[in-house]
């Protein structure tokens, strides 16, 4: 396509269609980021209203972080929050890169159709078993503990498929034959081998999980719906639903909720969009 | 001879490695889905089974339960204004970024797949600001243009709009870096004779572009889809909770609303697996839906 378009040049009005692409792009770029630079503005504001509305940073940070402290246990929010999404991570890298790994890199009976059955397992909504998976959780003593925000997900069709997509090009036959020749077992293989060569797959499948944990709303509220002891989407959005209109402490929570999405996402964007994107495309 | 054990055997090792899917499968998917068709079949509150209903529960919602008939009308007009709008809008952006002299383009892509990495809180927490009956910027602009302030959460209409505003904005860039990496691979030669041939740019897009995207396109919409039915986060937090159960007229209650209404505010779990059943099914007979429309434009363009 893009020779075409760079042919297209010698036609008439491609100057202004090369300035419409643009001003359309960054009228919709404009439209997206928008919202973010505005919720770091109005964290910095006492009261968020005005009129005009805020569009520069304010003085009241310091305020803010004491009305917020005030309002919902924060520290202990974000700790859940953190917590929970480091040890769902960490749990999803280990199992799924061992699934994907027997997927991409064995041959054994029954392989396809066992894959296939995972694949599909991905099109079950959650909500279909939400309310036994509910009693379950408080038959097991797992209500109200973080234990039904990792465990069940630990290995998950959707890392497996990812990881055996990644794995099944990144590791050669030959370097597992060399590693089982030198005397290492099949288990021994994993931190000699496959992990270190996972790596970039690994930042990608945890990148996503770290995101899809922290931003978890209804398992949450589901299985911490205690405000006072649950994660950040919960407590911040009790805040917001009794609030009485001081949302300035409310809009410093989401603003410092979302930070640590962008820095995650400033690291990892440029290899998620393009592996996303392409998994989407083969899929 | 070596000793054969689960450690070194080539042929046990790979059903290790994948035995914990199968595992927390079975007890965390299959079992809890199992037993919601049981529970679906009785009035069951928070200390038990009450009464057997048979299909009660399933004819009760779809023939007397106004509520339910409302939250599915909700649903499926979020779906269309919410949702399959997105990729009208995201095609043409895709179209526009996918040129390999066009400056910045990981600058828009990073912007535009930003709102899909927040989490639906946060964004619905700032759109709550952003649509304020008195102090948002989207109301100071109507004023602007010579309007009235619209009472976004307190009107039927205004607050569906918000809702479905909202989803567009988390889903559109998303939808737009998936097209952009389908028309990546097209070829380039198809262009190149249309050029020769003299088509227009509407008809290179129309008669090209769009029946070869026509599998990613089933894929978007089926996420859509998907994605659509189960909607609860975004109206749950900007209508304010149970108690409120969509706002005024319920405007936001979405049939995952009401699931969740009845299953955690009600405690009527039986009734609420129904739901849910009458829910995938839905989404089952939209996706083949989806399936024959996108199909039968396949081989009409082709």
């Amino acid at each position: 396509m893009n020779k075409v378009q760079s042919k297209g040049s010698g036609r008439p009005g491609t100057f202004l269609l090369g300035l419409g692409r643009y001003g359309g792009l960054g009228i919709f770029a404009f439209l997206f980021v928008f919202p973010f630079y505005y919720v770091f503005v109005l964290a910095t504001h006492r009261v968020p209203f005005a009129n005009p509305p805020h569009l520069f940073f304010g003085p009241s940070v310091a305020e803010n972080f004491d009305a917020l402290f005030r309002q919902i246990p924060f520290l202990q929010s974000f700790g859940n929050s953190l917590g929970i999404a480091v040890l769902a991570t960490a749990s999803v890298i280990f199992f799924c890169t061992l699934g994907g790994f027997a997927f991409a890199k064995y041959d054994f009976k029954g392989k396809e159709a066992l894959l296939v059955f995972v694949v599909m397992t991905m099109a079950i909504p959650p909500f279909l078993n939400i309310i036994p998976f509910f009693r379950m959780m408080v038959a097991f003593g797992w209500y109200q503990t973080w234990l039904p925000l990792i465990v069940p997900g630990m290995a998950n069709a959707f890392g497996i498929f990812l990881m055996k997509q990644f794995l099944e090009e990144s590791i050669p036959g030959e370097l597992m034959d060399a590693a089982r020749i030198d005397g290492l077992n099949e288990f021994q293989l994993l931190p000699a081998v496959v992990f270190p060569l996972a790596k970039p797959g690994i930042a990608i499948l945890g990148t996503l999980t770290f995101v899809g944990s922290w931003n978890n709303f209804l398992g949450a509220l589901v299985m911490l719906p205690d405000p006072r002891n649950s994660t950040l989407p919960v407590s911040l959005s009790s805040l917001f639903v009794r609030s009485d209109g001081n949302y300035g402490g409310l809009m410093l929570g989401t603003a410092l909720s979302i930070l640590p999405l962008v820095v995650i996402f400033i690291f990892f964007s440029k290899k998620i969009i393009a592996n996303l994107a392409a998994g989407a495309v083969k899929g | 001879m070596t000793k054969i054990n689960l450690l070194s055997d080539k042929r046990l090792a790979p059903y290790v490695f994948i035995s914990p899917f199968f595992i927390l499968f079975l007890v965390f998917g299959l079992y809890p889905i199992g037993f919601s068709i049981y529970l679906s079949l009785w009035r069951w509150t928070m200390r038990g089974p009450v009464e057997f209903m048979g299909i009660s529960n399933y004819v009760n919602l779809l023939t007397s339960d106004p509520f339910f008939w409302r939250a599915i009308t909700n649903t499926l007009w979020l779906l269309v204004f919410g949702s399959f709008t997105q990729h009208f809008v995201a095609i043409p952006l895709a179209i526009g970024l996918n040129d390999k002299v066009l400056k910045g383009k990981e600058f828009f892509k990073t912007a535009f797949f930003v709102p899909y990495i927040t989490s639906t809180v946060s964004a619905t927490l700032i759109f709550s600001q952003l649509f304020d009956n008195n102090f948002g910027w989207i109301n100071y602009l109507v004023n602007f243009f010579g309007g009235e302030n619209i009472s976004w959460f307190t009107a039927e209409w205004p607050a569906k709009v918000m809702i479905a505003t909202l989803i567009n904005w988390r889903f559109i860039g998303w939808n737009t870096i998936i097209y952009l990496a389908g028309l990546q691979s097209i070829p380039d030669t198809l262009y190149e004779a249309a050029y020769i041939d003299g088509a227009t740019k509407w008809q290179t897009h129309t008669r090209i572009t769009v029946p070869l995207l026509m599998p990613i396109i089933f894929f978007g919409v089926t996420m859509s889809i998907i994605g659509g039915m189960q909607l609860f986060d975004e109206p749950y937090v900007l209508m304010g909770g149970y108690q409120t159960m969509g706002g005024i007229a319920n405007t936001g209650l979405t049939s995952a609303y009401y699931l969740m209404f009845t299953g955690w505010s009600a405690t009527r779990f039986g009734k609420a697996s129904a739901i849910a059943w009458i829910l995938f099914f839905f989404i089952l007979l939209m996706t083949m839906v989806n399936r024959k429309i996108t199909k039968s434009l396949d081989k009409r363009s082709l």
